[in-house]
């Protein structure tokens, strides 16, 4: 053989490893659970309860990350300043946080202790034990992911054209939404689906920081924590479901900003 | 020669990271959370092998030994969780090893005098989840309370964790209230928190129990930290943590 057919065989091998040990655990899934479990699940109250606040929280908490995430990776993608390189390891640190010590640090600045815990209180704000906590760890989580993609597409954008449009009178804002949104939208769709799939899946800091309670707290993935150790079909064929929808999600934000799209603004 | 040495060092290093050596085995337990400090301090104290802790909810420790998780010794935080392992014969016989009871937990700072002050509107709760031996015993606590006092402080629970670590975090971090948990946890938080007693009419009988998970490759030492637990050191720190000792 060759060197470079060698080398071809070794590329392949290696996709070949990579591919079953990150698919074998997602079919598993599905082979331990029989359809009739996975109808009986999706037909419990608390199932149905936990999929709801799971599809709820995440959503809301991507409508925050979007809203308030675009503008911000624009500023980063298009100026330079002072203390910039900072402000993004900062941004991007919750990416690589245990969602353990997500909980801790939300606790520690959120919490009834915590440093803003006495100004949020006499505000009315209650954050530790409520949906609205829920929502507030899911975008603490989330939000690089979207950050860190948007970023990219944003900079990816070429400058050229920003700058034609300001030359044909469109002003600053206008540049942003309707040159630069357009031209990134791949990119920012696949953020926005890596941001939601992280807040779908989110376990350790919702449970530190919200706590667990049926249709108030108690997301998907804690009620198949809940029922990991009683009732393990159940847990399965609601890890099933929450599978499912992930990958929907995947999917329809493949199909939406088209392939194309997506792979540039993975460059 | 300079290869051989430092292949040499690699190999001493990895049975270091191993096997712990060939003299002491390594013993695996799996432990009910609310046993944390006493076996952390036996398991110091326990010559006959290294023992490796792994603390966490009853249940999700007894299913993780249903499916297949190769633990020596399984310690409860009650007796259904490891008489139903034996029934499946994953275990052996289990022995009881030691009571607690429950109290209610708050802050030292509380004013909180009794369940009652615990019951008023806007107090919050944190009690375990139903699976979980705390949950099961708090359930049998509330279910001899008369139905409208019951209806109160079921209204007031914020939160069913998983295991009494995730009821005295919430208590500690000031997220609840007040929290069933076991009169053991109390001591452990060292003034942190305060127990108020419940009447003697409500308390549910707490037993632990231990069992040697069957097939495990160190039974002879998983019988020995068992019974070390019975009468020994993990006795004593048992005692010493506020544990009682088990039914005669």
């Amino acid at each position: 053989m060759t060197r470079s057919g060698r080398f071809a065989v070794l590329l392949a091998a290696a996709l070949a490893v990579a591919f079953v040990f990150l698919a074998l655990p997602m079919v598993a899934i599905f082979v331990d659970t029989s359809p009739g479990a996975l109808l009986d699940s999706l037909g419990s109250g608390e199932s149905l309860d936990a999929l709801r606040l799971s599809l709820e929280c995440s959503a809301l908490a991507l409508a925050v990350i979007v809203i308030v995430g675009t503008p911000a990776a624009y500023l980063l993608a298009t100026r330079s300043f002072r203390g910039r390189a900072f402000v993004v390891t900062v941004l991007e640190l919750p990416l690589v946080l245990p969602p353990a010590v997500a909980g801790i640090a939300l606790l520690a600045a959120l919490g009834p202790k915590g440093i803003l815990g006495s100004a949020l209180a006499d505000t009315g704000v209650e954050l530790v034990l409520t949906t609205a906590g829920v929502v507030v760890a899911l975008t603490f989580v989330a939000s690089p992911f979207y950050l860190r993609q948007a970023q990219a597409a944003f900079a990816a954008v070429d400058p050229t054209l920003l700058a034609a449009a300001r030359t044909l009178g469109a002003g600053e804002a206008r540049a942003f939404g309707r040159v630069a949104i357009p031209l990134a939208r791949g990119g920012l769709a696949a953020g926005a689906a890596l941001a939601w799939g992280r807040a779908l899946g989110e376990f350790g800091a919702t449970l530190m920081f919200a706590g667990s309670l049926r249709g108030v707290t108690q997301t998907a993935p804690l009620a198949i924590y809940d029922r990991f150790a009683t009732d393990f079909p159940a847990a399965l064929a609601l890890s099933a479901v929450l599978l499912a929808v992930s990958a929907a999600v995947l999917l329809a934000v493949r199909l939406a900003a088209g392939t194309e799209a997506l792979g540039r603004a993975r460059t | 020669m300079r290869v051989r040495v430092a292949a040499a060092a690699l190999v001493s290093a990895l049975a270091l990271a191993g096997c712990g050596g060939s003299g002491t085995p390594d013993l695996k337990v799996s432990a009910a959370a609310s046993l944390k400090s006493p076996l952390t301090a036996y398991a110091k104290a326990f010559t006959t092998a290294h023992v490796q802790l792994s603390f966490g909810g009853s249940d999700v420790l007894a299913a993780q030994i249903r499916q297949g998780a190769r633990f020596d010794v399984y310690a409860a935080a009650n007796a259904a969780l490891p008489e139903a392992l034996h029934t499946q014969r994953l275990v052996e016989r289990p022995v009881p090893f030691a009571r607690n009871r429950l109290v209610l937990a708050v802050p030292a700072g509380s004013s909180a005098r009794g369940l009652r002050d615990l019951e008023r509107p806007g107090r919050r709760l944190a009690v375990g989840s139903a699976t979980v031996p705390i949950g099961t015993y708090t359930g049998q606590v509330l279910a001899r309370l008369d139905p409208s006092e019951r209806a109160l402080v079921l209204g007031n629970v914020r939160s069913r964790e998983p295991d009494v670590t995730g009821i005295v975090g919430k208590l500690a971090q000031g997220a609840v209230d007040g929290g069933f948990v076991y009169v053991t946890d109390v001591n452990a938080t060292r003034g942190a928190l305060r127990a108020i007693e419940l009447p003697a009419a409500v308390q549910p009988t707490v037993v632990y129990e231990a069992a040697v998970v069957r097939d495990g490759d160190h039974g002879r030492q998983a019988r020995a930290f068992i019974d070390g637990l019975l009468h020994g050191r993990g006795a004593a720190q048992l005692r010493a943590a506020g544990f009682g000792p088990p039914p005669a």
